[in-house]
């Protein structure tokens, strides 16, 4: 089985967010870069199930500028077995989807998280599928396969679904899918030596346009109240937050 | 021409975010028609026209009673091409986001997804997005004639403003090949206030200490009617289960109120609650970084606040 992980190179979860060049470009100015968190779950998914199915491959598929190269060698280094960078600025969900697409068809298996963390547009994989005519589903949160078969289970508002289909399939995922999984020394080594395969992007029309990012207005001072004078805290709720 | 709403329902009930979905259509300038896809109640049906929609077409096919994605995508595209519409608004949810993904390539639409206000029109069609979990906003330009709109909630205001829709029964051909993917089980809670949809939230960390102490926080959500939630050391410990967390990775909730209760607010959580209208922190650490995103803070123990504070909620009823 071929397995294809999606994986976007995103600030990391405690990052503090700032832009530049007049609130158009992300500061990326001393900002750790990451393994979108639920791309690694995807990608934790897809290294178990190489180590359960021999004959398996695990390909990683990244959208971006060189910068990225770290990030894709941490998913080699995880166990991913090659990888492919598209040269290009994933600018929306449509563009990458679109990249993503022009790769995916020969695999049985395209798993990626449930949305990136920056952008969180968190319609990649539905694009995807809908793209190459194959089923959708997000956030998966087991996966199991059976032949053709996958056997999933979705998280739904205040629930969760049984979901079943067959391969080839798109799934967003989402923990408890499976543990992250960090590399160790001789994956590191390896990962240097992995193929790592740098394509032009395909040209695709531009349906959405960035035009600025905003931060949102500072909060104002915290109001403290005594321990020992709850109900002042109930009746601040009512008459000044107007929240009950 | 109007603007195409997909309104949801769950357990016959319209979804509070469709009705969001409808003000913010109603509030484009546009008639809309709203569409409802399988078994609903024709009461609830025409309830629609009081928050704004002018039609409401109607899918009764039983079929559709178990929402396939793709189902529903090919549905909605063919009622855009019927009704002549170029929008599709709907709200974020597990259904309507990757179901308006796929009708934004069916119909060669621009797409925007956590849309948090109405479009400005004065230089191109532009939508006001929430990214970075919740940390910071982006202006998107939608080029494409067509364009599919999904809103977070609290994008607009789900009021009645007393109108009345005509209800239309709408027959679509369904594809086989369409049903691409079988729900064999679901498990919903019942009875509980759905936590992405919550005006009020109450949440409890490891201050709590144990499951077993999660009693005297639901007595608090109930006689708040609040939803509960949790942190996420919470629900990997299994305390609680995960579509109750809030967080980077868990749900991200935009109540009016949200009470946190022993938790310590790691950024990793604040980046689940930053879209709440007011936030108050109960935590025994007067150091807790939680304090610091809070309009309101109690330093104390939660077991000392928390039974006293539902008594105050019921006493000011």
């Amino acid at each position: 089985m071929k397995i294809l992980v999606c994986i976007s190179n995103v600030p990391d979860t405690t990052s503090k967010i700032n832009f530049v060049d007049n609130s158009t470009k992300f500061d990326a100015t001393g900002v750790q870069f990451i393994i979108g968190p639920y791309d690694d779950y995807a990608l934790a998914r897809a290294i178990e199930l190489k180590e359960a199915t021999p004959g398996t491959t695990v390909t990683v598929i990244n959208v971006g500028g060189a910068e990225t190269e770290p990030t894709i060698r941490k998913a080699l280094a995880i166990g991913a077995d090659d990888a492919i960078r598209v040269n290009a600025e994933p600018t929306d969900s449509f563009f990458v989807a679109s990249q993503i697409a022009e790769h995916a068809k020969e695999y049985d298996l395209v798993l990626m998280g449930r949305e990136s963390i920056d952008f969180n547009g968190g319609v990649v994989h539905a694009m995807v599928g809908e793209i190459l005519g194959i089923p959708s589903l997000s956030p998966v949160m087991k996966l199991e396969i059976e032949g053709t078969k996958v056997k999933m289970e979705r998280e739904i508002e205040g629930g969760k679904e049984q979901v079943e289909a067959n391969l080839p399939l798109v799934a967003g995922c989402q923990e408890p899918i499976a543990e992250w999984k960090i590399p160790n020394m001789r994956g590191i080594m390896s990962a240097r030596t992995k193929p790592l395969k740098v394509v032009d992007p395909t040209a695709v029309e531009q349906t959405v346009l960035l035009q600025k990012f905003q931060l949102p207005a500072a909060k104002g001072a915290i109001k403290m109240i005594s321990a020992d004078n709850v109900a002042e805290l109930v009746t601040l709720l009512k008459t000044e937050a107007k929240v009950l | 021409m109007p603007v195409l709403v997909f309104v949801e329902t769950g357990d016959g009930k319209v979804r509070k975010t469709s009705l969001e979905a409808i003000a913010y259509a109603n509030k484009m300038g546009s008639d809309v028609t709203a569409i409802v896809l399988g078994s609903a109640q024709i009461a609830e049906l025409e309830s629609l026209g009081k928050y704004g929609a002018k039609k409401v077409l109607h899918v009764a096919d039983a079929k559709l009673d178990q929402a396939v994605i793709q189902v529903y995508a090919s549905v909605l595209t063919k009622a855009m091409q019927d009704e002549g519409a170029d929008i599709l608004v709907l709200a974020n949810s597990s259904l309507g986001t990757p179901v308006a993904a796929k009708v934004a390539i069916k119909t060669n639409a621009s797409f925007a997804s956590n849309v948090v206000e109405l479009p400005s029109t004065t230089n191109g069609f532009v939508v006001k997005r929430s990214i970075y979990t919740g940390k910071a906003f982006s202006f998107v330009e939608l080029k494409n004639l067509k364009k599919v709109i999904a809103i977070k909630k609290n994008a607009a205001e789900a009021k009645e403003i007393g109108g009345t829709a005509t209800v239309v029964p709408y027959q679509v051909s369904l594809n086989d090949a369409d049903f691409n993917t079988t729900i064999t089980s679901s498990e919903k809670a019942t009875g509980d206030i759905l936590l992405p949809e919550a005006e009020i939230v109450v949440s409890g960390g490891r201050g709590l200490k144990g499951p077993e102490h999660w009693a005297i926080l639901e007595e608090l959500a109930k006689e708040l009617r609040a939803a509960t939630g949790c942190s996420k050391p919470v629900s990997d410990m299994g305390w609680r289960p995960h579509h109750e967390h809030v967080g980077q990775t868990g749900v991200k909730v935009a109540p009016q109120l949200y009470i946190a209760i022993g938790i310590s607010g790691a950024i990793q959580h604040l980046a689940g609650v930053n879209s709440s209208k007011c936030i108050v922190v109960i935590n025994k650490d007067a150091d807790a970084p939680f304090f610091k995103a809070a309009d309101y803070g109690i330093v104390g123990d939660a077991f000392d606040i928390l039974p006293k504070l539902t008594a105050a909620v019921k006493a000011s009823h």
